[in-house]
Formats: structure tokens, C-alpha cells, sequence
């Protein structure tokens, strides 16, 4: 069995509530984390070497380090909860079976940062987990780990939940903002980033669901001791949200570092392809991460075992590598056409582009349409080229990484299997059942 | 449709969202309160809806529509009392959505995005709701059912007629009162 | 100060200009074409990418590139900062790309547009675009409303510069049109019918971009090209009153702000002196107003300046932009 760190008590009856979560050692990290400086904390979390778990993988405390501290102003720590990426689904699983973990998470942080108010942005989806953790922050409050004055040690936390209202956009945390704030969701235009000017202008952090429960074990056991688990710059455990074509799928916490290979097919993990097929593709890191060809997912281009860890799954480059992204690991057996998996994906990418700025807005729609077309049976060979094309122009041109997300994996796609592009386009009569199309607009019009 | 206005126990509710956000940050609370107002009067929010959202924070219509109409949830015209929304982005059409889809669409008749002449379901596919590892699914109202087989849903659209279910996301109950 | 190099030219600017407007005090050669930012509604800019520029060296301190290019409307230059523009085969590619995407549902209709002549788009094109089109697919349509009895709005011309809400909030309490739905389905709208109906409406004319918002009393009048403009004042006690005069023949076709060479009107003027004073003794008349040489107004102007019987030509001051 690898570490668990966030998921250890994952089998206890009624984790889910304070009494037993505390029986386990719940709210140790606060108790610990108040006795310590803010500066303290902050850099166990350094040492940690915590990387934020949404996808982007950006060192957790250095983030911290960066919050502006300017007098007399407030600063506020904000959860993103708004997990939308496809294939990703771990935060949910968290905060439905684990309230209390980012309930605790969430006070150590906001503790570290001198933040009072916190928010916790969840995607209005997931309204039952909003119930949830509602009553969990409804018991904090009762057994006095949040409100004035918490454990008599004169610190104030507020907490709150937020839902939101159906945008992946939102999962960018400026866009998150916005939305906090009342408003579209439509990501800003950075600098000021928001450790500067964040919510209401004020300084803020915005981290992930995973991120903040990952500060718990971390304060509880030192950020050196945390920073031992896992390889290299991947410290520590991952949440991997596994889907597809699996015999088991689900969330598991892994070791980073664990072979692709042993996470496919051993039986404490997914349990091997459904059905005995063979692999044929794995999406590692949610659906903006680029698609890899079996054997590029097992094996690194230089030949040695592929490891889930954000350097190993890179190596290539977006060439031969990918990306750790979310943990959303998204498996495809031999069947599977990567080209109608791939209009999913730019239909996704179609639907939730914000409008903001001029290539995403028409060039996500542009994909949709023409890996539509190919998929119907009446592409060219220049579509092919010209979906190249624009996802280039995307890509790195767009306010927010939207672009990126909703470019790469047409690029991956058409890099690692033109050939069956070419198929669809040169030999449509092989293609069935291809009339399953939805304009996604239709019920607002009915 | 009667009056638009809350009843005083969901004003309450109200009132305690807006203050969770600061001191002239009022419009913060925008989204939660349309949720509710949508649940409350009709599963959509009407024009007048909205305004009447507008006018308890005090804000200009425009703003409303403008955050109304960017978010998905947001029903702008009458819908069914029951919405299934019926995910289909890759996890889920890897496991089958396009089958659960194509099933509903015969079952009930209607094509996506309609509602059925009686008013009951509304069909919508969706896209990603974070339940690729229970794949495939359907969201209605706030509840999640996973691990969806024809069968099953056949089961749940019978019980849904029978119980004249409407899919509401939250009621006054949702938040905690203080 | 900050000395900044674009294009291989070289000036020095204060803190805090943007890469745009250091450009544009460089002139036009280096200036960067922008169709969101507009200088006097200050949060605007960053949504239409056309000013995207390549950063070859962020600043003396830290010379390192920028991984990206930056969009120069919203990027403030720094001390030693290198930037290419013209010379930037990246930034002409992407600019390329920016315009092939918002031609992409535009419906060119230009030979019945009123913007025509004056539209930055078309001014857009013909600099950074290519003659041919790659898409086969059916334009985004929306239908025509008229906001109120003085504007237009044609939605299917727009290309999302936010420009008109930014106005909007700018001068008056009460906006009633916003940007409704998301992704490209995006549009500028009231959402209920409802006129936009305040004193300063009529510049969400002046700073759109494109055909989608025009002026209604001007509409088919005649082609921007076949009028004359003339700058002309008068005392007006809602607005600074400094405007152009449309003339053809010895009518005023239509009044707007003054725009200057970027095409941005520096001072907002109200609906009394664009929509009500159309007769030459309402104003004061400046002389006739500086265009730009490359500007297709230019091509058949002033063989006959219409001079107002009360003026004498010594009246008449040229304007120096």
C-alpha cells in the first residue's frame, strides 16, 4: 500500500463528521499551526515543496510568500473548489467524504496568511456538497475552531461557502474572482495578480481544494518529513481521479513517482483495462493536458518507465510528454476513436470560452465546428491543417490559459494520430454512427 | 405566475447571504440569491425575476442579466419541472452517455434541449460535472445518479413522474442560519 | 522615466505609459493597431489581442523575454524593455491569426454599411490580414435593434470591444445595455427591449470600432467619403461642445466627437449637440478638420470648403492636431 496522507481515515464510519474526525486527530494542524508564528507556517509549507494540486503546479509557498501585506488592509484566502476540468473529480471526493480535512486545511491557511475571511468558491454543480460542508463548517463554529477568538489564541476566522453557477472559467482563479465578486465570469487581465489586488482589490490566495488539505498533513508532520514522500521536485501525495476504460475507477492517492504502468494495472488501482482490451491512450492530467499514444504513457521518450510525477510525465516535452495537470486520468482502450473523444473536447472547450478575448472566443468554436465536420464524414485533408492552424493561433495569445487548455489537446491529438484524422476524412464510409450531435444552446431556445 | 417576492422565510435566508460578504460588497450575493430565486419561482428566472434580484441588492437590471445569462445553471426560459442533465463529455461518453442520452430522447420523445408537451422533463446534455469515475450520469436538481444503466434510468424517470418531482439545486435549507 | 526601444526606434517615456502609448508617441509606423483600448475610458483594453506585441527583452534589470507575447495596451513598458512590433515576425502572425478570428462571423457587409470608410476592422484588414478566407461555415447572425430612436445596433458587425459598456458606465449612473450570454454567442444587448436613453448615448457611437453601433439620423445618408468634415464648436451647458460637423453640400449630415489620429474622440460630447444641432448657425465653425492622408474621407476634399455666410475666412484657423 503507498502513503496516504489526505484519504488515511478514507474507510472510518461518519469521517465525515466533527466527533469522529476529531476522535482521528482532526484539527491537530490548528492547534499546532497556533502556537507557531504565521511566518512559521508559511515555511513549513516552503519546505515543503508543495506544488498547487488545480493543475497549473505552481510552488504553494511561494504563492504565500508573495501576499502583499500592505497596513490596514484585509487579506482573504480563497478556495477553489470549482473543479470542472473533465476527467477531474477528486475534489469532490474530498470535500464530500472529508469536509473537515479542508475545513482544517482552510484555518491553518488563512492562519498563516493573517487572512479573516475566507471563501470557499465551490461550482454550483456540486450544490449537495454545499449541504455538506455547510453543516461541517456549522460544527467548526460549535466546537470554537472558527469565529472570534479561536482557542482563546485572539485569531478570527470567518468562513463561507459560495456557490457558483456553471462556468469552467471560474476555475481560473481571476475568473473565480469576478465571480466571487457577482459578477461574469470573465478572467482578468493580469498583472496586478490577485496576491496583489485579488478579491474586493484586496490581497489574496486562491488555492486548491487538494492544496489547502495538503497543508494539514504537512503542518502536522514538518514540511521536511512531508517533502521525503514522493520523487524529486513531486513531493508528497496525489489525488488521481481515474476514468474511462478501467475496470476501476475512482480516486486514489498516490505516492508521486508511482510508475504509469503499476497505476493502470495493478489491482490496488484502476485494475487494468475494461474488459482485457488493450490501451490505446491516456489523457494523464484532465483534459487540457495532451493526449498520449499507449506506449508514450507508459514509457518516457528515452525509454525509461513513465512515473506520475509532474517531471517525469512532462519529459518530452508537449512532443512526447504531457502533463500532471489536475490528476484527471482519463484511460481509452483500443475501440476508442481519439477523434470523436477529441470533439468532446473542443465541443467543452466551445461551450465554457467566456467571450472575452478574440481568439478563444472564435477559435475554440472554429474547432468545434471543423472536428465536427471531420467526424461527420465531410473533412479535407486542409482541415486537418487548418485545425493545426488555429490551435496554433490559440495558443499563448488568449487573456487566460483557457486557450491554451482548449488548444493543446487538438494539437496532441492531430500530433500523435493524424492518421486516423486522415481516415475519417479519406474513408467516411467506415465511419458509423457519427449523427449524435447536440447544439448545445437548444434548451435555452426551446 | 403569482407575485414575485420571497417568502419571509427564504428573505431571511437571504439577508444571511449578503451578509457573509463585506460592507458594500452586496453584489457578491448575486449568485446564490438568483439560485434561489430560480428555485422559487418557477425553475427560471423571468425578467421580473431578475429585477426583483436587482432591486433587493440594489443594483441595475442590466448587471443581473448580464450575470444571468453567463452561467449555465440559469434557466432565461420556462423549462420542465424535471431537468435532466445528462453529462457527455469524454469520461461519460467513453462509459456510454450518448446510449443514456439517445434513450431518454426515445422514452420521452423529445430531442435534447426540448421539454415535453406535458411540462414535465426537460433534456439538456451537459457538459463535465465532475463524476467521470461514475460515469455515465445525470444530474437532477442537486442530486447526482451514477453509474447509470438503461435500466436504471428508465427506473428513475418512472419514479420521478410518479413523485411529479421538480429539480431544484437548493431551498432556504441549504445555508446555515446564522 | 523609462527609455524603451520599439521597433529599433528608441524614446524615453514616464513611468507607467503602456507599450501602446509608447509606441504611438513614436508615431504610427511603430503603433501597434488597438480596436478595444481607447485612451479615455480607462479600464479598457486586453480583449481583442490586434496589439499583441514580442517582448524581446523585459527590462535592463532583467533582460530576459517575455515567454509570451503581451498585449501592449495593457503592458507598462520598463526601463530598457525592447519590443517588437512591425519587426516581430510572432506578433504579425498572431495579429494575423486575431484578425482572421474576429472576420471569422463578421459579415462584411461593408457596401452597405455606414461605418464604411471609417471602420477600423476594414483599416485592420487591409494592414494585417489575408485576402482569403479559410471558414465554410455559416456566419453567427443576430438581428437589428434599434436602441432608442437615435442608434442601431447590428450585432452580427460587432467584435466584443466592450468599448460601448465601458462608455457607458463612464457617464451616466444608469446603464441598461451589457454584454449578455457567454463564448461566441456573446452580444451586446438590453436583454429586455429597453432604449438606452441618457444624455451621452450617442458616443457609444463615436467609440465604436465598427459598424454594430450607428447613428440612426445619419443612416444611408450618404458614404462617410462623400462628406466633409469641419470642426466646430458651440457653448453647451451639458457637454464640452467641441465637435465635427458632416457637411455635404451646405447640409450637416450627421455631428460627432473629434477624433484624433487614432481615432479616439478626447472629449464626450451629449446628445443635444450630436442629434439636435444640425444646422451650420448652431455652431461655430473652426475650420475644416485635419484628416489623415491615408484616410479614404481625404480622397475627394476640400475643392469647395463650405464656408457659412456669417464667417469670414479669417475665421477660419487650421487646426493642429
Amino acid at each position: 500500500m503507498g502513503k496516504k496522507l489526505l484519504l488515511q481515515h478514507d474507510n472510518v464510519p461518519g469521517i465525515d463528521t466533527y466527533e469522529v474526525y476529531r476522535q482521528q486527530g482532526g484539527y491537530a494542524s490548528v492547534e499546532k499551526a497556533l502556537k507557531m508564528t504565521s511566518d512559521e507556517v508559511v515555511e513549513e509549507v516552503k519546505k515543503s515543496g508543495l506544488r498547487g494540486r488545480g493543475g497549473a503546479g505552481f510552488p504553494t509557498g511561494m504563492k504565500w510568500s508573495f501576499l502583499a501585506k500592505p497596513e490596514g488592509v484585509p487579506r482573504y484566502l480563497v478556495c477553489n473548489a470549482d473543479e470542472s476540468e473533465p476527467g477531474t473529480f477528486k475534489d469532490r471526493y474530498l470535500m464530500q467524504r472529508h469536509p473537515h480535512l479542508l475545513i482544517e486545511g482552510m484555518i491553518t491557511a488563512s492562519y498563516a496568511l493573517g487572512a479573516n475571511t475566507a471563501y470557499i468558491y465551490i461550482r454550483g454543480e456540486y450544490f449537495y456538497i454545499v449541504n455538506i460542508l455547510e453543516k461541517a463548517i456549522e460544527e467548526a463554529y460549535t466546537a470554537g475552531w472558527l469565529g472570534d477568538n479561536i482557542q482563546g489564541t485572539g485569531y478570527s476566522l470567518n468562513m463561507y461557502v459560495h456557490p457558483g453557477a456553471g462556468a469552467y472559467i471560474c476555475g481560473e482563479e481571476t475568473a473565480l474572482l469576478e465571480s466571487l465578486e457577482g459578477k461574469r465570469g470573465n478572467p482578468r487581465i493580469k498583472p496586478p495578480f490577485p496576491a496583489v489586488k485579488g478579491l474586493y482589490a484586496c490581497p489574496t490566495v486562491v488555492n486548491n481544494v487538494e492544496t489547502i488539505a495538503a497543508v494539514v498533513p504537512i503542518v502536522n508532520m514538518g514540511g521536511d518529513e512531508y517533502a521525503k514522500i514522493g520523487i524529486g521536485k513531486s513531493t508528497g501525495t496525489k489525488l488521481i481521479s481515474a476514468s474511462g476504460h478501467i475496470k476501476k475507477p475512482g480516486v486514489y492517492e498516490i505516492e508521486l513517482g508511482l510508475p504509469v504502468e503499476e497505476f493502470i494495472y495493478s489491482e490496488e488501482y484502476c485494475g487494468g483495462i475494461l474488459n482485457d482490451k488493450k490501451l490505446k491512450a491516456v489523457v494523464p492530467g484532465g483534459s487540457s493536458v495532451p493526449v498520449l499514444p499507449a506506449e508514450l504513457s507508459l514509457k518516457t521518450p528515452t525509454g525509461e518507465p513513465r512515473l506520475m510525477s509532474y517531471e517525469s510525465l512532462s519529459e518530452g516535452g508537449f512532443i512526447s510528454g504531457s502533463m500532471l495537470g489536475s490528476g484527471g486520468f482519463i484511460v481509452m482502450d483500443e475501440t476508442t476513436s481519439i477523434v470523436r473523444n477529441l470533439h468532446t473536447f473542443t465541443r467543452f472547450y466551445h461551450h465554457e470560452s467566456c467571450g472575452q478575448c478574440s481568439p478563444c472566443r472564435e477559435g475554440t468554436g472554429w474547432m468545434e465546428k471543423i472536428t465536427h465536420k471531420i467526424l461527420d464524414g465531410h473533412g479535407t485533408l486542409a482541415d486537418i491543417d487548418l485545425l493545426w492552424d488555429i490551435q496554433r493561433k490559440i495558443e499563448g495569445n488568449t487573456i487566460c490559459p483557457l486557450g491554451d487548455a482548449a488548444a493543446w489537446p487538438v494539437a496532441a491529438a492531430i500530433r500523435h494520430f493524424r492518421e486516423e484524422f486522415e481516415e475519417y476524412v479519406s474513408n467516411p464510409a467506415s465511419i458509423v454512427d457519427v449523427k449524435h450531435y447536440y447544439n448545445i444552446h437548444n434548451l435555452v431556445e426551446a | 405566475m403569482s407575485e414575485v417576492k420571497f417568502n419571509d422565510e427564504t428573505l431571511a435566508v437571504v439577508h444571511n447571504l449578503i451578509r457573509r460578504y463585506p460592507e458594500g460588497r452586496h453584489k457578491s450575493a448575486l449568485l446564490p440569491i438568483l439560485h434561489l430565486a430560480q428555485a422559487e419561482f418557477g425553475g427560471w428566472l423571468s425578467p421580473a425575476t431578475m429585477d426583483y434580484v436587482a432591486s433587493i441588492l440594489n443594483i441595475k437590471p442590466v448587471e443581473v442579466y448580464e450575470v444571468a445569462s453567463f452561467y449555465s445553471m440559469y434557466n432565461l426560459n420556462p423549462v420542465g419541472k424535471c431537468i435532466l442533465e445528462v453529462c457527455r463529455t469524454s469520461s461519460c461518453w467513453l462509459r456510454g452517455a450518448d446510449d443514456v442520452i439517445r434513450h431518454i430522447e426515445k422514452r420521452l420523445n423529445i430531442q435534447v434541449g426540448e421539454t415535453t408537451a406535458d411540462g414535465m422533463f426537460s433534456l439538456k446534455a451537459v457538459e463535465c460535472l465532475g463524476s467521470c469515475g461514475t460515469a455515465p450520469m445525470m444530474q437532477v436538481g442537486k442530486d447526482f445518479h451514477e453509474n447509470l444503466t438503461l435500466e436504471k434510468v428508465d427506473e428513475l424517470l418512472t419514479q420521478f413522474a410518479d413523485e411529479d418531482k421538480h429539480s431544484r439545486y437548493c431551498d432556504a435549507n441549504t445555508y446555515r442560519k446564522n | 522615466m523609462a527609455k524603451v526601444t520599439i521597433d529599433g526606434v528608441e524614446i524615453e517615456v514616464p513611468d507607467g505609459t503602456s507599450i501602446l502609448q509608447a509606441a504611438r508617441m513614436i508615431g504610427p509606423t511603430v503603433a501597434p493597431p488597438a480596436m478595444c483600448f481607447y485612451t479615455n475610458l480607462p479600464s479598457s483594453g486586453g480583449y481583442c489581442r490586434t496589439c499583441m506585441v514580442e517582448v524581446t527583452k523585459g527590462s535592463e534589470k532583467d533582460p530576459r523575454p517575455m515567454p509570451k507575447l503581451v498585449a501592449s495596451c495593457r503592458t507598462t513598458v520598463m526601463d530598457g524593455m525592447v519590443v517588437g512590433n512591425r519587426t516581430s515576425d510572432k506578433a504579425i502572425d498572431a495579429r494575423k491569426g486575431v484578425v482572421e478570428f474576429l472576420l471569422l462571423n463578421h459579415p462584411l457587409d461593408c457596401p452597405i454599411c455606414d461605418q464604411a470608410g471609417e471602420c477600423h476592422l476594414q483599416d485592420l484588414s487591409y494592414e494585417n490580414g489575408s485576402a482569403k478566407t479559410r471558414t465554410d461555415f455559416e456566419r453567427r447572425t443576430f438581428d437589428k435593434i434599434d436602441i432608442g430612436d437615435k442608434i442601431q445596433l447590428h450585432m452580427n458587425r460587432c467584435i466584443l470591444c466592450y468599448r460601448c459598456v465601458k462608455v457607458a458606465d463612464q457617464l451616466t449612473p444608469e446603464r441598461v445595455h451589457g454584454v449578455m450570454n457567454r463564448g461566441d454567442h456573446s452580444e451586446i444587448s438590453t436583454y429586455i427591449t429597453n432604449a438606452v436613453d441618457n444624455e451621452f448615448s450617442g458616443n457609444m457611437i463615436d467609440v465604436c470600432p465598427v459598424g454594430a453601433l450607428t447613428d440612426r439620423t445619419f443612416r444611408f445618408k450618404s458614404r462617410v467619403w462623400f462628406t466633409k468634415p469641419v470642426t466646430a464648436h458651440r457653448d453647451c451647458d451639458k457637454c464640452c461642445g467641441k465637435v465635427v460637423l458632416w457637411y455635404k453640400g451646405d447640409d450637416v449630415l450627421r455631428v460627432t466627437g473629434r477624433k484624433d489620429q487614432w481615432g479616439e474622440v478626447a472629449e464626450f460630447i451629449c446628445n443635444t449637440c450630436r442629434f439636435d444641432k444640425k444646422r451650420t448657425d448652431d455652431w461655430v465653425v473652426e475650420g475644416p478638420t485635419n484628416l489623415s492622408r491615408h484616410s479614404v474621407i481625404s480622397a475627394n476634399h476640400y475643392e469647395k470648403l463650405v464656408v457659412p455666410n456669417e464667417l469670414t475666412l479669417n475665421d477660419i484657423k487650421p487646426l493642429n492636431p
